[in-house]
Protein backbone atom coordinates (compact mmCIF):
# COMPACT_ATOMS: atom_id res chain seq x y z
CA UNK A 1 0.00 0.00 0.00
CA UNK A 2 1.36 2.97 -0.96
CA UNK A 3 1.43 6.38 1.86
CA UNK A 4 -1.72 8.15 1.69
CA UNK A 5 0.18 11.38 2.29
CA UNK A 6 4.05 12.52 1.39
CA UNK A 7 6.34 13.55 4.48
CA UNK A 8 6.95 16.62 2.62
CA UNK A 9 4.97 20.29 3.84
CA UNK A 10 7.01 23.15 3.05
CA UNK A 11 9.10 24.18 -0.54
CA UNK A 12 11.03 27.46 -1.06
CA UNK A 13 9.43 29.87 -3.27
CA UNK A 14 12.20 29.99 -5.35
CA UNK A 15 12.35 26.27 -5.63
CA UNK A 16 8.81 26.48 -6.94
CA UNK A 17 9.21 29.00 -9.19
CA UNK A 18 11.65 26.64 -10.98
CA UNK A 19 9.73 23.64 -10.60
CA UNK A 20 7.25 24.86 -12.34
CA UNK A 21 9.35 26.62 -14.73
CA UNK A 22 10.83 23.28 -15.83
CA UNK A 23 6.92 21.91 -16.04
CA UNK A 24 6.39 24.56 -18.24
CA UNK A 25 8.80 24.80 -20.41
CA UNK A 26 8.66 20.78 -21.31
CA UNK A 27 5.15 21.01 -21.37
CA UNK A 28 4.00 20.84 -24.81
CA UNK A 29 0.56 19.29 -25.83
CA UNK A 30 -0.13 19.93 -22.32
CA UNK A 31 1.47 20.05 -18.91
CA UNK A 32 -0.64 17.47 -16.87
CA UNK A 33 1.95 14.79 -18.05
CA UNK A 34 4.43 17.26 -17.03
CA UNK A 35 3.96 18.12 -13.67
CA UNK A 36 3.12 14.74 -12.66
CA UNK A 37 6.43 13.72 -13.67
CA UNK A 38 7.71 16.05 -11.85
CA UNK A 39 5.69 16.31 -8.92
CA UNK A 40 5.25 12.44 -8.13
CA UNK A 41 8.01 10.92 -9.17
CA UNK A 42 10.95 13.51 -9.47
CA UNK A 43 10.36 16.12 -6.03
CA UNK A 44 7.96 13.02 -4.69
CA UNK A 45 6.37 16.12 -3.00
CA UNK A 46 2.70 14.36 -3.86
CA UNK A 47 1.89 11.14 -4.68
CA UNK A 48 -0.11 9.54 -7.19
CA UNK A 49 -3.74 10.03 -5.33
CA UNK A 50 -2.82 13.76 -3.73
CA UNK A 51 -1.58 14.49 -7.72
CA UNK A 52 -5.42 13.22 -8.86
CA UNK A 53 -6.97 14.96 -6.14
CA UNK A 54 -5.58 18.46 -6.64
CA UNK A 55 -6.47 17.38 -10.34
CA UNK A 56 -9.94 17.11 -9.37
CA UNK A 57 -10.47 20.21 -7.58
CA UNK A 58 -8.36 22.20 -11.05
CA UNK A 59 -11.06 21.18 -13.22
CA UNK A 60 -14.03 22.33 -10.67
CA UNK A 61 -12.45 25.45 -10.40
CA UNK A 62 -13.05 28.34 -13.71
CA UNK A 63 -10.01 28.56 -15.35
CA UNK A 64 -7.17 26.48 -16.89
CA UNK A 65 -6.99 23.14 -14.40
CA UNK A 66 -3.35 23.06 -15.52
CA UNK A 67 -3.01 27.43 -13.75
CA UNK A 68 -5.39 26.09 -10.88
CA UNK A 69 -3.01 22.97 -10.39
CA UNK A 70 -0.18 25.28 -10.47
CA UNK A 71 -1.80 27.82 -7.87
CA UNK A 72 -3.10 25.01 -5.63
CA UNK A 73 0.17 23.09 -5.35
CA UNK A 74 1.97 26.65 -4.87
CA UNK A 75 -0.32 27.36 -2.03
CA UNK A 76 0.01 24.03 -0.28
CA UNK A 77 3.78 24.08 -0.41
CA UNK A 78 4.46 27.33 0.17
CA UNK A 79 1.45 29.71 0.77
CA UNK A 80 0.88 32.85 -0.77
CA UNK A 81 4.04 33.82 -2.16
CA UNK A 82 4.71 30.35 -3.21
CA UNK A 83 1.25 30.18 -5.02
CA UNK A 84 2.59 33.47 -6.82
CA UNK A 85 5.94 32.10 -7.19
CA UNK A 86 4.58 28.97 -8.91
CA UNK A 87 2.30 30.66 -11.30
CA UNK A 88 5.19 33.05 -12.15
CA UNK A 89 7.33 30.27 -13.17
CA UNK A 90 4.76 28.53 -15.21
CA UNK A 91 2.82 31.51 -16.75
CA UNK A 92 6.26 34.30 -17.04
CA UNK A 93 8.56 31.77 -19.73
CA UNK A 94 5.63 30.80 -21.54
CA UNK A 95 4.55 34.58 -22.43
CA UNK A 96 7.79 35.81 -23.45
CA UNK A 97 8.27 33.02 -25.65
CA UNK A 98 4.58 33.15 -27.19
CA UNK A 99 5.41 37.17 -27.95
CA UNK A 100 8.57 35.83 -29.53
CA UNK A 101 6.54 33.62 -31.68
CA UNK A 102 4.09 36.91 -32.18
CA UNK A 103 7.35 38.75 -33.66
CA UNK A 104 8.52 36.30 -35.51
CA UNK A 105 4.48 35.59 -37.43
CA UNK A 106 4.42 39.10 -37.57
CA UNK A 107 7.34 39.31 -40.25
CA UNK A 108 6.67 35.44 -41.52
CA UNK A 109 3.55 34.80 -40.93
CA UNK A 110 2.77 31.25 -40.30
CA UNK A 111 5.04 28.49 -41.74
CA UNK A 112 3.40 25.27 -43.17
CA UNK A 113 6.14 23.40 -41.79
CA UNK A 114 5.12 24.92 -38.42
CA UNK A 115 1.83 23.00 -38.66
CA UNK A 116 3.05 19.75 -40.07
CA UNK A 117 6.11 19.57 -37.02
CA UNK A 118 2.49 20.49 -35.08
CA UNK A 119 0.32 17.43 -36.09
CA UNK A 120 3.72 15.09 -35.42
CA UNK A 121 4.34 16.63 -31.55
CA UNK A 122 0.29 16.29 -31.01
CA UNK A 123 0.56 12.14 -31.77
CA UNK A 124 3.10 12.07 -29.04
CA UNK A 125 1.39 14.36 -26.40
CA UNK A 126 -1.96 12.27 -27.02
CA UNK A 127 0.19 9.00 -26.25
CA UNK A 128 1.77 11.56 -22.85
CA UNK A 129 -1.86 12.04 -21.53
CA UNK A 130 -2.69 8.11 -21.86
CA UNK A 131 0.23 7.20 -20.35
CA UNK A 132 -0.62 9.73 -17.48
CA UNK A 133 -4.08 8.07 -17.23
CA UNK A 134 -2.20 4.62 -17.20
CA UNK A 135 -0.23 5.66 -14.47
CA UNK A 136 -3.06 7.93 -12.34
CA UNK A 137 -5.19 4.60 -13.00
CA UNK A 138 -4.27 2.71 -9.71
CA UNK A 139 -5.15 5.08 -7.42
CA UNK A 140 -9.14 4.21 -8.38
CA UNK A 141 -10.63 2.22 -5.49
CA UNK A 142 -10.76 -1.50 -6.19
CA UNK A 143 -14.50 -1.31 -5.61
CA UNK A 144 -17.71 -0.90 -8.08
CA UNK A 145 -18.59 2.30 -7.58
CA UNK A 146 -15.88 4.08 -8.15
CA UNK A 147 -14.80 1.97 -11.09
CA UNK A 148 -18.40 2.28 -12.69
CA UNK A 149 -18.53 6.29 -12.03
CA UNK A 150 -14.87 6.10 -14.02
CA UNK A 151 -16.47 3.92 -16.97
CA UNK A 152 -19.83 5.92 -17.21
CA UNK A 153 -17.43 9.23 -17.54
CA UNK A 154 -15.34 7.69 -19.98
CA UNK A 155 -18.06 6.19 -22.12
CA UNK A 156 -20.00 9.40 -21.96
CA UNK A 157 -17.47 12.06 -22.76
CA UNK A 158 -14.81 9.70 -24.78
CA UNK A 159 -17.50 7.15 -26.88
CA UNK A 160 -20.77 9.17 -26.63
CA UNK A 161 -19.22 12.29 -26.84
CA UNK A 162 -21.86 13.90 -25.01
CA UNK A 163 -20.85 17.54 -24.05
CA UNK A 164 -19.01 17.50 -20.73
CA UNK A 165 -21.01 19.55 -18.99
CA UNK A 166 -23.89 17.85 -19.27
CA UNK A 167 -21.73 14.09 -18.15
CA UNK A 168 -20.42 15.66 -15.45
CA UNK A 169 -23.79 17.59 -14.34
CA UNK A 170 -25.55 13.81 -14.24
CA UNK A 171 -22.63 11.94 -12.65
CA UNK A 172 -21.25 14.55 -9.64
CA UNK A 173 -24.32 14.66 -7.75
CA UNK A 174 -24.31 11.05 -7.83
CA UNK A 175 -20.38 10.32 -7.20
CA UNK A 176 -20.72 12.75 -4.28
CA UNK A 177 -23.98 11.12 -2.94
CA UNK A 178 -21.93 7.70 -3.08
CA UNK A 179 -19.05 9.15 -1.32
CA UNK A 180 -20.98 11.05 1.25
CA UNK A 181 -23.13 8.01 2.16
CA UNK A 182 -19.57 5.74 2.09
CA UNK A 183 -18.14 8.60 4.50
CA UNK A 184 -21.04 8.26 7.31
CA UNK B 1 -6.71 49.40 -31.13
CA UNK B 2 -8.95 51.62 -29.92
CA UNK B 3 -8.81 51.76 -26.14
CA UNK B 4 -12.40 51.61 -25.57
CA UNK B 5 -12.23 48.21 -28.13
CA UNK B 6 -9.47 46.88 -25.75
CA UNK B 7 -11.40 47.38 -22.18
CA UNK B 8 -14.45 45.75 -24.17
CA UNK B 9 -12.37 42.88 -25.03
CA UNK B 10 -10.54 42.94 -21.06
CA UNK B 11 -13.74 43.01 -19.70
CA UNK B 12 -15.40 40.43 -21.85
CA UNK B 13 -12.75 37.92 -21.45
CA UNK B 14 -12.49 38.47 -17.73
CA UNK B 15 -16.23 37.82 -17.69
CA UNK B 16 -15.51 34.72 -19.41
CA UNK B 17 -12.94 32.94 -17.64
CA UNK B 18 -14.85 33.47 -14.37
CA UNK B 19 -17.38 31.22 -16.19
CA UNK B 20 -14.75 29.08 -17.69
CA UNK B 21 -15.58 25.75 -16.13
CA UNK B 22 -14.24 22.63 -17.66
CA UNK B 23 -11.15 24.42 -19.20
CA UNK B 24 -10.25 26.74 -22.51
CA UNK B 25 -12.05 24.05 -25.02
CA UNK B 26 -15.00 25.81 -23.66
CA UNK B 27 -13.84 29.16 -24.02
CA UNK B 28 -12.45 29.06 -27.76
CA UNK B 29 -15.30 28.91 -29.35
CA UNK B 30 -16.68 31.90 -27.59
CA UNK B 31 -13.36 33.90 -28.69
CA UNK B 32 -13.54 33.15 -31.79
CA UNK B 33 -17.34 34.01 -32.09
CA UNK B 34 -16.00 37.38 -30.15
CA UNK B 35 -13.07 38.31 -32.36
CA UNK B 36 -13.99 37.15 -35.35
CA UNK B 37 -17.79 37.51 -35.99
CA UNK B 38 -18.97 39.90 -33.88
CA UNK B 39 -16.44 42.65 -33.75
CA UNK B 40 -14.10 41.76 -36.89
CA UNK B 41 -11.23 42.50 -34.83
CA UNK B 42 -9.10 39.59 -37.20
CA UNK B 43 -9.64 37.62 -39.97
CA UNK B 44 -10.26 33.83 -39.32
CA UNK B 45 -7.35 32.43 -40.88
CA UNK B 46 -5.70 34.98 -38.92
CA UNK B 47 -7.42 33.38 -36.04
CA UNK B 48 -6.70 29.94 -36.83
CA UNK B 49 -2.80 30.72 -37.17
CA UNK B 50 -2.31 31.93 -34.27
CA UNK B 51 -3.75 29.32 -32.40
CA UNK B 52 -1.42 27.37 -33.92
CA UNK B 53 1.49 29.04 -32.97
CA UNK B 54 0.73 29.63 -29.89
CA UNK B 55 0.26 25.25 -29.25
CA UNK B 56 3.47 25.12 -31.29
CA UNK B 57 5.27 27.00 -27.71
CA UNK B 58 6.01 25.14 -24.64
CA UNK B 59 3.57 26.20 -21.73
CA UNK B 60 -0.44 26.08 -21.35
CA UNK B 61 -2.43 25.52 -24.03
CA UNK B 62 -4.33 29.50 -22.86
CA UNK B 63 -1.67 31.08 -23.95
CA UNK B 64 -3.01 31.53 -27.24
CA UNK B 65 -5.51 34.36 -25.66
CA UNK B 66 -1.68 36.07 -24.65
CA UNK B 67 -0.70 35.98 -28.33
CA UNK B 68 -3.99 37.10 -29.63
CA UNK B 69 -4.16 40.17 -27.07
CA UNK B 70 0.14 41.16 -28.41
CA UNK B 71 -1.36 40.56 -32.26
CA UNK B 72 -3.84 42.75 -31.39
CA UNK B 73 -2.72 45.64 -29.21
CA UNK B 74 0.95 44.59 -28.36
CA UNK B 75 2.55 44.62 -24.63
CA UNK B 76 -0.42 45.64 -22.98
CA UNK B 77 -2.57 43.78 -25.10
CA UNK B 78 -1.11 40.76 -24.25
CA UNK B 79 -0.18 41.70 -20.26
CA UNK B 80 -4.09 42.37 -20.34
CA UNK B 81 -5.15 38.84 -21.79
CA UNK B 82 -3.06 36.85 -19.53
CA UNK B 83 -4.32 38.89 -16.48
CA UNK B 84 -7.91 38.12 -17.71
CA UNK B 85 -6.90 34.37 -17.30
CA UNK B 86 -4.73 34.31 -13.96
CA UNK B 87 -7.51 37.09 -11.94
CA UNK B 88 -10.32 34.35 -11.99
CA UNK B 89 -8.58 31.66 -11.75
CA UNK B 90 -6.05 32.45 -8.68
CA UNK B 91 -8.74 34.23 -6.56
CA UNK B 92 -10.97 30.70 -6.72
CA UNK B 93 -7.83 28.58 -6.33
CA UNK B 94 -6.95 30.40 -3.47
CA UNK B 95 -9.62 30.39 -1.87
CA UNK B 96 -10.53 26.90 -2.46
CA UNK B 97 -6.07 26.28 -1.23
CA UNK B 98 -6.85 28.06 1.44
CA UNK B 99 -9.68 26.23 2.94
CA UNK B 100 -8.69 22.98 1.76
CA UNK B 101 -5.52 23.86 4.02
CA UNK B 102 -7.47 25.19 7.36
CA UNK B 103 -9.57 21.90 7.38
CA UNK B 104 -7.77 18.79 5.16
CA UNK B 105 -9.96 16.38 6.20
CA UNK B 106 -13.01 18.42 6.61
CA UNK B 107 -16.11 16.03 5.56
CA UNK B 108 -17.10 18.47 2.75
CA UNK B 109 -13.64 18.58 0.80
CA UNK B 110 -12.85 14.57 1.23
CA UNK B 111 -16.11 13.67 -0.19
CA UNK B 112 -15.43 16.28 -3.24
CA UNK B 113 -11.85 14.41 -3.70
CA UNK B 114 -12.89 11.27 -3.01
CA UNK B 115 -16.37 11.29 -5.32
CA UNK B 116 -15.24 13.03 -8.29
CA UNK B 117 -11.96 11.31 -8.40
CA UNK B 118 -13.20 8.23 -10.69
CA UNK B 119 -14.82 10.95 -12.36
CA UNK B 120 -11.59 12.79 -13.15
CA UNK B 121 -9.82 9.29 -14.28
CA UNK B 122 -12.62 8.78 -16.43
CA UNK B 123 -12.13 11.95 -18.11
CA UNK B 124 -8.24 11.84 -18.36
CA UNK B 125 -9.05 8.39 -20.29
CA UNK B 126 -11.46 9.80 -22.47
CA UNK B 127 -9.65 13.03 -23.55
CA UNK B 128 -6.15 11.01 -24.48
CA UNK B 129 -8.56 8.64 -26.62
CA UNK B 130 -10.71 11.55 -28.60
CA UNK B 131 -7.21 13.22 -29.22
CA UNK B 132 -5.73 9.88 -30.23
CA UNK B 133 -8.12 9.79 -32.71
CA UNK B 134 -8.33 13.22 -33.47
CA UNK B 135 -4.92 13.57 -34.59
CA UNK B 136 -4.03 9.72 -35.60
CA UNK B 137 -4.81 9.60 -39.52
CA UNK B 138 -2.45 6.39 -40.58
CA UNK B 139 -0.70 3.44 -39.07
CA UNK B 140 2.70 5.46 -38.53
CA UNK B 141 0.91 7.66 -36.53
CA UNK B 142 -0.71 5.10 -34.27
CA UNK B 143 2.55 3.52 -34.19
CA UNK B 144 4.32 6.34 -33.11
CA UNK B 145 1.67 6.92 -30.23
CA UNK B 146 1.77 3.35 -29.23
CA UNK B 147 5.63 3.47 -29.34
CA UNK B 148 5.51 6.87 -26.39
CA UNK B 149 3.11 5.18 -24.21
CA UNK B 150 5.27 2.28 -24.00
CA UNK B 151 7.81 4.43 -23.61
CA UNK B 152 6.55 6.32 -21.40
CA UNK B 153 5.34 3.17 -18.60
CA UNK B 154 8.53 0.89 -19.24
CA UNK B 155 11.64 3.23 -18.96
CA UNK B 156 12.53 6.30 -16.53
CA UNK B 157 14.05 8.13 -19.55
CA UNK B 158 13.35 11.74 -20.40
CA UNK B 159 10.21 11.56 -23.27
CA UNK B 160 11.29 15.18 -24.53
CA UNK B 161 13.21 13.96 -27.36
CA UNK B 162 9.50 11.83 -28.14
CA UNK B 163 8.32 15.02 -28.68
CA UNK B 164 11.38 15.98 -31.28
CA UNK B 165 10.99 12.92 -33.35
CA UNK B 166 6.86 13.89 -33.91
CA UNK B 167 8.05 17.28 -35.01
CA UNK B 168 10.28 15.74 -37.54
CA UNK B 169 7.79 12.95 -38.44
CA UNK B 170 5.73 15.70 -38.80
CA UNK B 171 7.64 18.15 -41.06
CA UNK B 172 8.94 14.69 -43.22
CA UNK B 173 5.66 14.20 -43.88
CA UNK B 174 5.39 10.38 -42.25
CA UNK B 175 2.57 10.65 -39.67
Amino acid sequence: MEPTESSKTRISPYRLFLIFSQITLAGFGGAMFWARRRLVERERCLTDREFVEFLTLGQLLPGPPGLNLTVLVGYRFGGWAGAVAAVGGFVGWPFLVVIGMGVLYHYYGTLPIVQRALTGMSIVAAGLIFATFAKVVKVLPRRWQPVLFAILAFVGVGVLRWPLLWVIGALAPMALFAAWREQS
Amino acid sequence: MARGDLLALFLHSLALWFVSIGGPSTILPEFHRYLVEAHRLMSNSQFVELYTLAQAAPGPNFMYVTLMGWHLAGWTGAALMTIAVLVPTMTFSLILGHMNQRRPNGTVGHVVKRGLTPITIGLMCASSTILIRAVNHNWRAYLLTLVTVTFVLRTPWNPLWLLAVGALAGVLGLV
